[in-house]
């Protein structure tokens, strides 16, 4: 979900060894097989250490992004209930980032790097966050659809080889069940009311249903990340994952009284899942090339945030320099 | 714009009385005061600490990973200091 990237913040790594050695790597493959975990000290392979960077990056990049479409609502919010919802919603994303910031920067890269790739291009976050939030129903649904897949997507990860990932998507979980609930739960009451409300509802859910189930990536057959498999980082397909979503979210469609714009989706008892149409890759691929609604948006946003900032972290750095003089003058 | 980056902090939080300190993460902060709230306001939003210790990355020293074997070793092969070692008769073995 969260591999879509052309390149990879290229860091000196600082910790493990960067010699490759067979005896090691021996050894490294064993662990996994045996499903131990890497912690970060331990020796890896320089390919297993990039692609973490590359992914676990990516996964906090996608939260603090994730944030945007949603505090775009926040001053909108239909109640105070609603707001302090959402409030706490964003904030955990915001949190979620840190969390897997942290992870990352366990493997030899800082900070600085890793959101200099986010603002240049040269790191991705998950598509989905380039879609704009026309009106208070996409909140029900990027809740109830959009961390629904997320949640879908994590829980494996909380099994993967490296130790701080796993660790920090378990933090993840434990707070992501909110973010499902709260959704469907806004989701319940407006079905519950005016013809209006359930008209808006429905059109979210024709908006958002397919560039969700993109979420989960390219079909198998297409995907290039089999060494993620192979360490222990990737423990379930694509595909398998977004058939899991899938099948979950079809009877939550009927209870919430919404049809998902899908003509082929239907029952299949010989596979024992849902059968689904046709994705349009096309436009997955464009959205993640840089053409979605909201990319330039979305970046921008997270430009002006980093810049402005600036003088809030030098100052900050400064004030705690001073102070440290000082009190050695005084001591 | 010249990079200056706010030294890294690890998190240790004591969930409630009777546990330990325990591990949790890490933060970026200027000094120890702002280390302590970023802290709290990363992870404690669900009041999962009675006790947080912020210790700076830099002053923590930690074993080799690769001297595992060395470090490690004189342990393993000290049987005799587990209980299982010591068949006892059956009335008192609750021991």
């Amino acid at each position: 979900m969260y591999t879509q990237s052309l390149s990879i913040p290229d860091a000196e790594a600082k910790g493990p060894k960067k010699v490759e050695n067979a005896e090691y790597l021996a050894e490294f493959n064993a662990k996994i097989d045996a499903g131990g975990f890497i912690e970060p000290k331990d020796w890896m392979p320089e390919a297993y250490r990039k692609t973490l960077v590359r992914q676990i990056s990516q996964h906090a990049h996608s939260e603090i992004v994730g944030m945007l479409p949603e505090g775009n609502w926040i001053t909108r919010a239909p109640s105070l209930k609603r707001k302090a919802i959402l409030l706490a919603k964003v904030q955990d994303e915001g949190g979620h980032g840190l969390y897997l910031y942290a992870a990352a920067e366990t493997l030899g890269v800082s900070r600085d790097e890793l959101y200099e790739a986010l603002l240049d291009g040269r790191a991705k976050y998950s598509s989905i966050f380039n879609y704009p939030t026309l009106n208070w129903a996409d909140i029900g649904v990027i809740g109830w659809l959009v961390d629904g897949a997320a949640i879908m997507n994590q829980i494996p990860l909380c099994k993967c080889s490296y130790g701080p990932y796993a660790r920090a998507m378990i933090r993840v979980c434990k707070e992501e069940s909110f973010h499902q609930r709260q959704g469907y739960d806004l989701l319940l009451a407006m079905m519950r009311g005016t013809t209006e409300q359930r008209e808006m509802v429905q059109d979210a859910v024709n908006r958002w249903w397919w560039p969700s189930i993109m979420m989960f990536g390219p079909h198998d057959r297409d995907s290039v990340h089999t060494e993620s498999t192979r360490w222990g980082i990737k423990r379930i397909s694509n595909d398998e994952l977004r058939q899991k979503f899938v099948d979950a979210t079809v009877k939550q469609a009927e209870v919430l009284g919404v049809t998902l714009p899908d003509p082929d989706l239907k029952w299949n008892e010989a596979r024992g899942h849902y059968d689904f149409g046709a994705i349009d890759w096309d436009e997955f691929w464009n959205v993640v090339g840089g053409h979605g609604q909201c990319n330039v948006e979305r970046i921008a946003a997270r430009r002006k945030a980093w810049e402005d900032g600036a003088w809030v972290r030098e100052a900050a750095l400064e004030h705690a320099r001073k102070r440290a003089a000082r009190d050695k003058q005084a001591a | 714009m010249e990079r200056k980056e706010w030294p890294l902090w690890e998190v240790f939080i004591r969930s409630r009385n009777g546990l330990d300190h325990k591990h949790c993460g890490s933060v970026h902060a200027p000094d120890a005061k702002l280390a302590l709230q970023t802290a709290r306001d990363v992870y404690t939003r669900r009041m999962e600490g009675v006790s947080i210790w912020v210790v700076k990355a830099s002053d923590i020293v930690a074993s080799d990973p690769d001297a595992k074997p060395e470090l490690f070793d004189p342990a393993e092969d000290k049987i005799y200091r587990h209980p299982t070692f010591y068949q006892l008769p059956e009335e008192v073995n609750h021991m």
